[in-house]
């Protein structure tokens, strides 16, 4: 009999190409998404040692992080730097040959969004981008994580990677949710329960009844959010959802080769009593929609809790929470939804899908953003600001009062042009709340899309539950 | 790369847990196309003012502290973002090795392509190092990576694990691009028998 084994292992086993007797292994790559901001330099150092793109073919790239997001976009980018790196993506994808999705094409994106919704991210693949985020694409039971640059021409060069093999852990969310809770609750929940650095060291596998019960577009937004957890990468086994996701996408197979692919992607679950070494339980029933109220996501509670003091903490954490509260402007035993928001931003690799979209359309149809406050959508991929345009959704968060913008990365991290101010507070659907992400001494709230529409019209963190 | 040779340097005191990518170099900072030139701009948000003055007590700014080449750090540290342009920044300020006892996965690995030596160390010998870092700049903490061992200014010798393939490329300089085009005909084998096994791939 052979060892049982968890999905990670077996997509770990199913890519090395060579393990030294230390257990260093070549991992090689199947997916290499590239964006604007990790990889001049990577394409630099290609070039001056003389090397190629190993396989192009196999390398996806689309500007996000800088590009604006206001719709006289094709007038150019006016911020000089971003320009040039910008113009330094375009050149390079040229230049090496990869597949390339310029501003212009609708099909432009955030590539995390991008990478699934052209069917290049498939069950079973490595997957890696130099970006954190690309644990997201691990919803389809791909192993993907993010890399830094030089890793990114490493891969470039060989097509692998110099790893060695994480351990595993399991989270398990029991039983249903209750209403009003969702995808980002879970993860968010889960990060609040393990800390950051609780999945250091490890790839986490979700699993459950909660977890089954997502769309592909929920679970994409939990294991886009392992990396606050400390994780490697998450993975959720894929099933007849993430089949029915990916069949029909450009880049998925079509025909003998679907069925071929989909054989071996049946394959890919953890066998009965494979072994984890650390399993995290909840039940789906105890997690409430949540709202972080520090600058770490671990900062997580309940919506219908208090500000904590800093002496609940031990050790670093309670001068990380005096500063952290100092930081925000908040004040222990607050009512979280006693605190006025005057932003809100709906988008980012963590919600910008068109599940979020509807989601928050579905609190805001009627309704009105509070006045004074300053909201924006900002799709996930071109192709997502169309569907919710044919679906009406563009027209209920206008008339509510929303800017209606182009896709990218955005506020979510703020290198273009949308930042907070100082002291500017937001309800933000993004994935970190650290000091200045949003802009320099910006105030970050983590929240569902469904909590952020709520919070536009109340215009202080809300209890979406009141409200469906 | 450079060889990572044994040296002894002045460390600095950062207790605070989690510190993040974002912190140690902010995103205006990641517009830029090179590697090199970030080291005045390693946590810009604690280090200087809105009007760029310097914050006075931020501990890379004291005099004690302005040539550390070492950094003493809270829980967690280089958590967020994969950002390389945090080792590139901390490295081009001339920091060499952090000390702490937990890091982030990505940061950990992108130390390692940059030179520096990123050190894991039980709670309380991070504690007694930091400790010794706070005596300022008389008080010299040594870092031998061929022994694995760190020496406090008081004597204090720390034994720290290291992975010996990433210990022998930080000694030795090595370019792991180079090493890994040695291994092509592995590569070339597994492609083709990926081309059989996952041709929709």
């Amino acid at each position: 009999m052979t060892t049982p084994k968890t999905l990670y292992d077996k997509i770990w086993d199913a890519h090395v190409a060579h393990e030294a007797d230390d257990g260093t292994c070549l991992l090689y790559i199947d997916r290499h998404l590239v964006h604007e901001v990790t990889s001049p330099q990577a394409f630099e150092g290609l070039r001056m040692s003389g090397r190629g793109v190993r396989a192009p073919n196999k390398t996806i790239a689309v500007p996000d992080h800088n590009v604006p997001t206001t719709i006289d976009r094709e007038g150019g980018i006016d911020n000089e730097e971003s320009r040039i790196q910008v113009e330094a993506l375009d050149k390079n994808a040229r230049e090496f040959g990869v597949h390339y999705y310029p501003v212009s094409d609708i099909r432009q994106g955030i590539v995390h969004i991008v990478g699934p919704e052209q069917g290049w991210t498939l069950p079973g693949m490595t997957v890696v981008c130099g970006d954190s985020h690309t644990a997201t694409h691990g919803a389809f039971g791909a192993l993907a994580h993010g890399i830094g640059t030089s890793e990114v021409e490493h891969v470039l060069a060989t097509q692998t990677l110099i790893q060695k093999k994480s351990k595993n852990m399991k989270v398990e969310i029991k039983g249903k949710l209750r209403s009003g809770v969702t995808a980002k609750d879970i993860t968010l929940s889960v990060i609040g329960a393990t800390g950051t650095a609780g999945g250091t060291g490890y790839v986490i596998e979700y699993c459950g009844e909660a977890i089954r019960d997502l769309s592909m577009e929920g679970r994409m937004t939990v294991c886009n959010m392992a990396i606050e957890g400390g994780a490697r990468a998450g993975l959720i086994a894929p099933d007849e959802k993430t089949f029915e996701y990916c069949k029909g996408r450009p880049h998925a197979p079509k025909g003998a080769a679907w069925e071929q692919a989909e054989e071996y992607w049946k394959t890919l679950f953890t066998d009965e009593s494979a072994y984890f070494d650390k399993v995290i339980e909840i039940n789906g029933e105890d997690i409430a929609p949540v709202v972080t109220w520090g600058t770490s996501p671990e900062d997580v509670l309940p919506i219908t809790e208090i500000v904590p003091a800093p002496e609940n903490f031990q050790g670093g954490k309670i001068e990380a929470v005096k500063r952290s509260l100092d930081y925000m402007g908040l004040t222990a035993g607050q009512k979280l939804t006693d605190i006025q928001i005057d932003t809100v931003f709906i988008g980012s690799c963590t919600n910008g899908r068109i599940e979020d979209l509807r989601a928050a359309a579905k609190i805001l149809e009627g309704k009105k953003v509070k006045d004074g406050l300053r909201a924006m959508v900002v799709p996930g991929s071109g192709l997502v600001r169309a569907q919710a345009e044919e679906e009406g959704l563009a027209d209920i968060f206008k008339q509510a009062g929303f800017e209606w913008r182009l896709a990218g990365c955005s506020m979510c991290l703020a290198m273009n042009p949308d930042q907070l101010s100082e002291g500017e507070r937001c309800a933000s659907t993004s994935n970190r709340n650290f000091e200045g992400r949003q802009g320099y001494k910006g105030r970050t709230h983590l929240v569902s899309p469904a909590m952020a529409a709520a919070a536009a019209v109340t215009g202080h963190l809300t209890d979406v539950r009141e409200m469906i | 790369m450079q060889k990572f040779e044994k040296f002894s340097g002045i460390a600095a005191p950062m207790p605070l847990v989690n510190i993040d990518t974002d912190m140690i170099i902010p995103k205006q900072f990641l517009k830029t196309i090179k590697r090199s030139g970030l080291g005045v701009n390693a946590f810009a948000e604690m280090r200087y003012n809105s009007d760029g003055s310097e914050v006075e007590d931020f501990v890379l700014n004291k005099t004690a502290y302005r040539e550390s080449s070492i950094l003493i750090a809270g829980d967690n540290f280089g958590c967020g973002s994969s950002r390389e342009h945090a080792p590139w920044a901390l490295s081009d300020f001339g920091i060499k090795v952090v000390v702490s006892t937990s890091f982030a996965d990505i940061f950990f690995n992108n130390c390692f392509k940059n030179g520096m030596l990123p050190i894991i160390l039980p709670a309380e010998q991070v504690e007694i190092l930091m400790n010794d870092s706070k005596k300022g700049s008389n008080a010299r903490i040594e870092v031998d990576l061929e022994a694995q061992t760190i020496t406090s200014s008081d004597g204090d010798i720390f034994s720290f694990e290291v992975d010996p393939f990433k210990k022998h490329c930080l000694l030795n300089g090595l370019d792991d691009i180079g090493l890994t085009m040695e291994k092509s005909s592995n590569i070339e084998a597994f492609e083709r028998k990926l081309e059989i096994e996952q041709p929709w791939l």
